[in-house]
């Protein structure tokens, strides 16, 4: 197979030769390591490349041209809100007194880190209605499972052991019933309503003694909001259970709704889609969780506390016994909350409502742009940030799929949108714009898609082949799960590194 | 809003188009009972007021002081091409990389990582990553009961006690066992796992173990006599979790090459900073024999339609997004540009440009061990360590304070970690790595020496 079409690199590992690089760490004296015993030393040095500066720089180069980025390019990636990525925010974590602080350094060395991470769980309260905020959680999804635990630990600590089901609706994150398999639960699936949001009597149906929490993504996965939310929570909590809200749609509705002001008991943020933190290439993130009052008690481990002198501290170990511990080690993603903290400072109360305004009014506006060409399930309301458009009439008429538009998109300059999620909608493309993307790329993206809607019944073959101007396209992924190679293997007979 | 492109008369044609007057029609199915009013929060703020707000609460820290604070996470000199790369937003601003078509550098950035990891660690398969090392070990020690189909998991007590902490907490759900295995009191092996212990424990009548987790080098900074453990652990019919430090590769042998079934391992060292917590790289690596049970994403070569090369995500199967409950873990984003760090900075350095951060930092541990001894103050314990050691002080949490007060960090006070452990009274865990100076060193020892009352050290070194 070719290794290189246009601007496609060979690996490290083919790039390496011996006796290259070097001159960046002082050589050690010869005898470092005699008082090392030999049983626990390593043989042969691993087999790590060998390159100098320059190559290993223009190979990230390179390699980083091979991707689509927000930096580069308009990326509509419905649930992911993938908005602009604020630049100082990348300033500020690098600042030295930040990035080089000592998670265990003691408090009195870290205050203003301890200042920063305080007045963000008091903005994320303030954001969320919530009455205490965790910022431990790395990710959306550990972010979930401390949710779900802490409720656990609420159910026990009331005697009240029988509750073993957490229901989700279908159209749910994967996630949400993965995190409540991981919290030992079984996942009790209800189906959507035909309008896309939950089924308010299929709930009704399934909450009983045995329900210990409902996990609710609102907005909904295809971009509704819940407007039976407030009969719902009064429904789950009637049956004893809490409420878990997935907090991946927050970005359409700050200023507007708070969840915990509403009735939900508990919520994550992802700081990686509504607070601008860069998602870079799959992480890191950031999930805190807030908790109403039944849930404080069993908050992780160690929390951020403030005294009446304005004095910071974190909690010692095992200063509050009830909480459910830890979730990770040290105190959190601090380097992507320093970036999360900047986005809500730069914004304030007033410009946080706007974001999600202008998030509402682009979805909107797209999804009137598009009304034409393609199918809108949910069409006759308004949608919040993002909204699910269907390639379904289309495929039945010319055999393209959603699949294939997506591609087609890349030909056009674009990254295409969330595709067949969530899995209620028969070819659907969930599409995000996030506040960010100006008129006139919302239109250029609504007139690329409607053109490849006309291309779809005059050249089909076109689409079906789609992309074709990309450096690879699309791949053999049925053997790469058959036959999986996941890591280089050294040629037979190839150079190991040197001894010197 | 700061970022937003919108002038007015954006927002009117937009508005017109959709057919409505006031954006408030979109929020109208809010029901009203339910709607809030606006954000109690500050102000918008200019960037540059911002920017001198963010310098001054990053100046209320010290980082100004002389460290020999380790404990799970490391100062090491990081490469100035490896935050160059980063900074690339082709790389920072992507998504996960879910259109391999235009992903490729991503894609093939993460099979470069799990190469790299793998002839590291010796293991051959390594996902893509893990939020920390504490997540990346619990995930691991989760593996070891759905690969064995057993309930109960041994841990060292000589494993960080961030990483014991969240293993309990993630062995909540599934209700499973967590056991200690506790340290050698005394003698030539203080401070390691004690072997006799584990057999004890191994042996146990109807409570099978599922997996065994010990630490090399271990939260003490001692070599563990990692080849044993395995071979107890495999005995009982047990997995081997090795818990490593992956600078300490380059010196120390793999846990492939000692028998351990999975690794795990915190890669903040590779050319991450220490950031108060994180961003960090939770390293994960099995068998290939355990490759359906390891968690997270993988990337595999194959090939597009024209027969170029190209990498893409792939044994899906295992994930949240396809499997929902009967997914192997809830994990979705991860840590992909702390893998990218971790790439980048291995390539900088290159195999002896490892072996050498490695080799002088063990370099300058001695010559800590060296300088403390020579005011009297002595390790805890008598065995081999890489980089990091454990000492006695009378007072040693007060003196600790006092220290800091010189712009000294004398490490970690080990009791305020694990508040209850009788051993670790009056003890500070010391490491030194290649950016700690003789001259750091110098002071180091002098200032003990001066805070130390005269006649205390032959008390403190009585005790062992």
């Amino acid at each position: 197979m070719s290794v290189t079409g246009p601007k496609l690199q060979a690996t490290l590992f083919e790039k390496s030769r011996p006796g290259r690089g070097g001159g960046k760490i002082p050589h050690p004296p010869k005898d470092a390591l005699d008082r090392i015993p030999a049983a626990a030393r390593r043989g042969a040095p691993p087999a790590l490349p060998e390159l100098n500066e320059p190559e290993v720089v223009r190979h990230y180069v390179n390699l980083s041209q091979l991707n689509y980025s927000i930096d580069t390019g308009f990326y509509p990636l419905g649930s992911c809100t993938m908005k602009w990525n604020p630049k100082l925010n990348e300033w500020a974590a690098r600042l030295p007194g930040f990035a080089g602080l000592h998670p265990l350094a003691p408090d009195a060395a870290s205050q203003g880190s301890l200042q920063l991470l305080w007045e963000l769980e008091m903005a994320l309260a303030e954001i969320s209605g919530m009455r205490a905020v965790t910022l431990q959680p790395a990710a959306g999804a550990q972010g979930e499972l401390t949710g779900i635990l802490m409720i656990r630990a609420y159910h026990r600590s009331r005697g009240d052991l029988e509750r073993t089901e957490v229901l989700v609706p279908d159209s749910s994150h994967g996630t949400n019933p993965a995190t409540a398999t991981m919290a030992g639960f079984t996942t009790v699936t209800i189906p959507s309503a035909p309008d896309g949001g939950v089924d308010l009597d299929a709930f009704r149906a399934a909450l009983g003694p045995r329900t210990a929490a409902v996990m609710i993504t609102n907005p909904s996965t295809v971009g509704l909001f819940e407007a039976r939310i407030g009969e719902l929570l009064d429904a789950v909590h009637a049956a004893g259970a809490l409420a878990y809200m997935d907090g991946a749609n927050l970005n359409a509705i700050m200023g507007r709704f708070k969840p915990g002001e509403a009735g939900f008991d508990v919520m994550h943020f992802n700081v990686h889609k509504t607070f601008s933190t860069p998602h870079g290439g799959g992480g890191p993130g950031a999930g805190p969780v807030g908790v109403g009052e039944v849930l404080v008690p069993f908050l992780p481990a160690p929390r951020v506390l403030r005294d009446g002198a304005g004095t910071y501290r974190l909690e010692g170990p095992g200063e509050r016994p009830s909480s459910i511990g830890r979730m990770r080690s040290f105190v959190g993603n601090t380097g992507v909350l320093v970036r999360a903290y900047a986005y809500i400072r730069a914004h304030g109360g007033s410009g946080l409502r706007e974001v999600s305004d202008d998030a509402v009014l682009a979805a909107n506006y797209l999804k009137a742009r598009l009304a034409g060409a393609y199918d809108e399930p949910y069409g006759d309301r308004p949608c919040k940030h993002e909204f699910v458009a269907s390639a379904a009439s289309i495929k039945k008429a010319t055999g393209v799929r959603t699949l294939d538009i997506a591609k087609r998109l890349i030909d056009y300059g674009f990254h295409p949108p969330t595709i067949y999620f969530p899995l209620i909608v028969d070819e659907g493309m969930l599409i995000e714009p996030t506040e960010t993307e100006s008129v006139e790329t919302l239109d250029a993206f609504a007139e690329a898609l409607i053109a490849i809607a006309a291309e779809a019944y005059a050249a089909p073959d076109v689409v079906h082949a789609a992309p074709h101007d990309t450096p690879v396209r699309r791949l053999d992924e049925a053997t790469a799960a058959r036959q999986p190679n996941l890591r280089w293997r050294p040629m037979a007979g190839a150079e190991t590194p040197c001894p010197e | 809003m700061p970022y937003g492109p919108h002038a007015a008369a954006d927002r009117a044609h937009m508005l017109a188009t959709i057919g409505i007057a006031s954006v408030d029609e979109l929020f109208a199915d809010i029901p009203v009972a339910l709607r809030a009013i606006g954000l109690d929060l500050p102000d918008p703020e200019a960037e540059m007021l911002l920017a001198a707000r963010l310098e001054g609460l990053a100046a209320r820290n010290r980082v100004d002081l002389d460290s020999f604070l380790g404990a799970g996470v490391y100062r090491h000199y990081c490469p100035a091409a490896v935050d160059q790369i980063l900074l690339r937003g082709e790389w920072y601003t992507a998504y996960t990389p879910y259109q391999p078509e235009i992903s490729q550098g991503t894609l093939q950035s993460i099979y470069e990582y799990q190469s790299l990891m793998a002839e590291l660690l010796g293991l051959d398969v390594v996902c893509a990553s893990h939020y920390d090392g504490a997540a990346a070990t619990a995930e691991a020690a989760l593996m070891t009961c759905r690969a064995t189909r057993r309930e109960r998991v041994l841990v060292s007590r000589a494993v960080h006690g961030h990483y014991r902490q969240t293993l309990a907490t993630y062995f909540l759900g599934g209700e499973l066992e967590l056991d200690e295995i506790p340290v050698v009191a005394d003698g030539p092996a203080a401070g390691t796992t004690d072997l006799a212990a584990l057999e004890r424990l191994l042996g146990e009548p109807d409570r099978p173990v599922a997996g065994v987790v010990a630490g090399q080098p271990n939260f003490f900074g001692l070599l563990e006599p990692m080849a044993e453990i395995g071979r107890l652990a495999h005995g009982a019919g047990a997995l081997f979790v090795a818990v490593v430090e992956p600078v300490s590769l380059a010196v120390l042998a793999p846990p492939g090459e000692y028998g351990a079934d999975i690794a795990a391992a915190e890669g903040q060292p590779l050319g991450i900073g220490l950031q108060y917590g994180g961003p960090y790289l939770g390293i994960l690596a099995s068998t290939e024999a355990l490759i359906r049970q390891i968690p997270g994403r993988l990337v595999g070569m194959t090939t597009d339609l024209d027969g170029r090369r190209a990498f893409v995500m792939t044994m899906r199967a295992r994930e949240q997004d396809i499997r929902r409950e009967k997914a192997a873990s809830n994990i979705c984003t991860n840590q992909a540009l702390l893998a990218l760090a971790a790439s980048v900075y291995l390539a900088c350095l290159g195999p002896h440009g490892l072996r050498d951060v490695a080799s002088l930092g063990a370099v300058r541990a001695a010559e800590l061990e060296a300088a403390l001894a020579a005011v009297g103050v002595r390790r805890v314990h008598p065995g081999p360590f890489l980089n990091e050691f454990a000492v006695r002080i009378p007072d040693a949490a007060a003196v600790h304070r006092r220290l800091l007060d010189r712009g000294i960090l004398a490490g970690l006070v080990l009791e305020e970690m694990e508040p209850g452990d009788p051993t670790l009274v009056d003890t500070l865990l010391v490491c030194a790595t290649e950016v700690t100076t003789p001259e750091e060193i110098g002071r180091f020892a002098a200032a003990l020496a001066s805070e130390l009352v005269p006649g205390a050290f032959a008390t403190a070194g009585a005790g062992r």
